[in-house]
């Protein structure tokens, strides 16, 4: 790995006596897309803000770009670009007058501003919408606005905090398709997420969170081989069925993890799983056989679901 | 050279106010206009025709107008800490994208204030214009006046941001201005002298920042010797104007920077 851009050691927040980051540790290398997974409340915003300089720490070590956040946060801020998980765009201006503000605050010349303007909004697919209220924008388009006002001065490091949380999914993948082109631009990517699909599609590498603290890392491949099977098969039982115990589902899978509504059976053979399954299947409302996710991950290392 | 980070603040709040602007500046052209009619020629003519020496020795329009000019400065430098204010951090949170840039807390607090300063220098332009249409100083008194009434709108909208970042609901801002700013408003001698006020009142009007700006305004639109020396009442604003911008960046620290 070169030399990395964030280092984090023991890092802690706290909020009166509630631990929100709980003592972690990880860096990020240039140019890669890092992700911070987790259910809400793991400390993944918290997080965030204390990389981006605008919340000091409680404990341990940051290091941001090589520089000291507690005592050059400006620098830092000047470097990076920061993508917050609520739209604070000033809805009484212009999609236009928004960057140009933004660009102001990071001193950039007139002429570099309305160069870059131009090239953002095309970017972000908003170059009709240049001199249209931001109220009337919707929520994908704000949403992409946020993202081009955070790369107003050309950071090296883009932060985003729940990227896509309340976007349809068209709106969703319109935007991962915008990050993606960053992504091979070269720019360095740290997301946060709580959707597994948005962790697996984006990130290169990522830590899973819970309740303040780092419980794996690795690539979402990685991650999948180390704590789940390939395969995993979803019974759906019919309302009135009792479920009954784990037992009478051990022949059937390696492992098995009964939830409220359903049945996963992990296994690295699907077929022989579902000629097992097949017997009891006046029992089912249906099953399904799927590829392992993260989900199933952080099912397997914390017992709970990312969305609840 | 780089731009000092508190005017950057300056030039976005002045970016956004191109927006507003026109309306803006119909409100500080008629309100002026309206009072004076109203209190000052109508109201006016009857205290006139009551008190033939004058209230402290000028007719009633001359006497309500520098005060007017002063109270109207302390009700812009309150609405721009006060609402302005709670809009940033709360109900937009501009501020929360602005300090994701260099801009510091304590930028963002003087860029704020100064801004607020600038509101005030050009609604009591303003006045100060229409009270020389009225023909009750000349140009030169109005824009004397203008100075200590800039000096009280800066020593209200400091210590009103610093109240703001601390309030969580518009209903703390609406029960300033009941008791704290209206009231100020209509006893700080500005549309009677304070010697009206019952004995015990009086030390409360020295108290007030108001009380301070109308004095001197009346003394530099008018010629009126102030009831305290200049010099200390410039010296008491500048104290509420230094000390409620740190109260302020104090509370902006505590929202913003946690």
């Amino acid at each position: 790995m070169s030399v990395p851009l964030v280092t984090a050691r023991g890092l802690v927040k706290r909020f009166g006596d509630f631990v929100a980051v709980d003592g972690i540790d990880f860096e990020i290398a240039a140019g890669e897309a890092f992700g911070f997974l987790g259910p809400n409340g793991a400390g993944k915003t918290s997080t965030m803000r204390m990389i981006a300089a605008t919340s000091p720490l409680d404990g341990g070590e940051l290091r941001v770009l090589g520089l000291d956040p507690a005592a050059e946060g400006s620098a830092i801020r000047a470097r990076i670009g920061v993508v917050p998980q609520e739209d604070n765009l000033d809805m009484e201006l212009t999609v236009a007058e928004n960057l140009y503000i933004y660009g102001r605050y990071f001193d950039l010349p007139r002429r570099v501003i309305r160069r870059r303007i131009d090239e953002l909004l095309d970017f972000a697919q908003l170059a009709e919408r240049r001199d249209a209220r931001v109220e009337s924008l919707s929520g994908g388009m704000k949403r992409r606005l946020t993202i081009a006002r955070g790369l107003m001065n050309d950071p090296e490091l883009v932060l985003l905090d729940e990227p896509t949380t309340g976007l349809d999914p068209q709106a969703r993948h319109a935007l991962w398709d915008r990050l993606y082109r960053l992504k091979r631009r070269g720019v360095t990517l740290i997301i946060t997420t709580h959707y597994m699909d948005e962790a697996e599609q984006l990130c290169d590498r990522l830590v899973v969170m819970d309740r303040g603290r780092i419980v794996a890392e690795g690539s979402p491949r990685d991650l999948i081989a180390r704590y789940s099977t390939p395969e995993v098969v979803e019974l759906r039982f019919r309302p009135e069925v009792d479920v009954g115990a784990p037992s009478r589902f051990a022949d059937m899978a390696q492992r098995v993890e009964i939830l409220p509504d359903r049945v996963l059976l992990y296994t690295g053979d699907a077929d022989a799983t579902v000629a097992k399954v097949e017997p009891m299947e006046e029992l089912l409302d249906g099953f399904l056989v799927r590829r392992a996710t993260l989900e199933d991950v952080f099912l397997h290392l914390t017992g709970r679901s990312l969305v609840d | 050279m780089a731009t000092p980070l508190a005017l950057r603040v300056v030039e976005a709040e002045a970016r956004v106010y191109r927006r507003v602007w026109k309306g803006s500046v119909v409100t500080s052209f008629l309100n002026p206009v309206l009072y004076l009619l109203a209190m000052g020629v109508g109201l006016g003519s009857l205290v006139d025709r009551n008190l033939p020496d004058g209230v402290a020795g000028v007719g009633y329009l001359a006497f309500l107008a520098p005060g007017l000019l002063a109270a109207t400065a302390m009700q812009t430098g309150a609405a721009e800490g006060a609402w302005k204010v709670m809009a940033g951090f709360k109900w937009r949170k501009t501020y929360q994208a602005v300090l994701a840039t260099p801009v510091t807390i304590e930028a963002l607090v003087l860029g704020v204030l100064t801004w607020a300063g600038v509101r005030v220098l050009m609604v009591t332009m303003v006045f100060a214009a229409v009270v020389v249409v009225f023909g009750v100083t000349s140009p030169v008194g109005a824009l004397a006046a203008v100075l200590p009434a800039m000096l009280v709108g800066l020593a209200t909208a400091a210590p009103v941001a610093g109240f703001t970042i601390r309030v969580d609901h518009d209903a703390g801002l609406t029960n300033l201005f009941r008791f704290g700013i209206v009231p100020m408003f209509l006893f700080s001698g500005t549309f009677f002298p304070v010697s009206q006020l019952p004995e015990l009142l009086r030390p409360v009007a020295f108290a007030v920042p108001l009380f301070h700006g109308v004095e001197m305004a009346r003394w530099a639109a008018l010629g009126l010797a102030p009831a305290v020396s200049p010099v200390a009442s410039v010296a008491y604003l500048l104290a509420w104007t230094v000390g409620g911008t740190w109260w302020a960046i104090r509370g902006f620290r505590r929202r913003l920077w946690r």
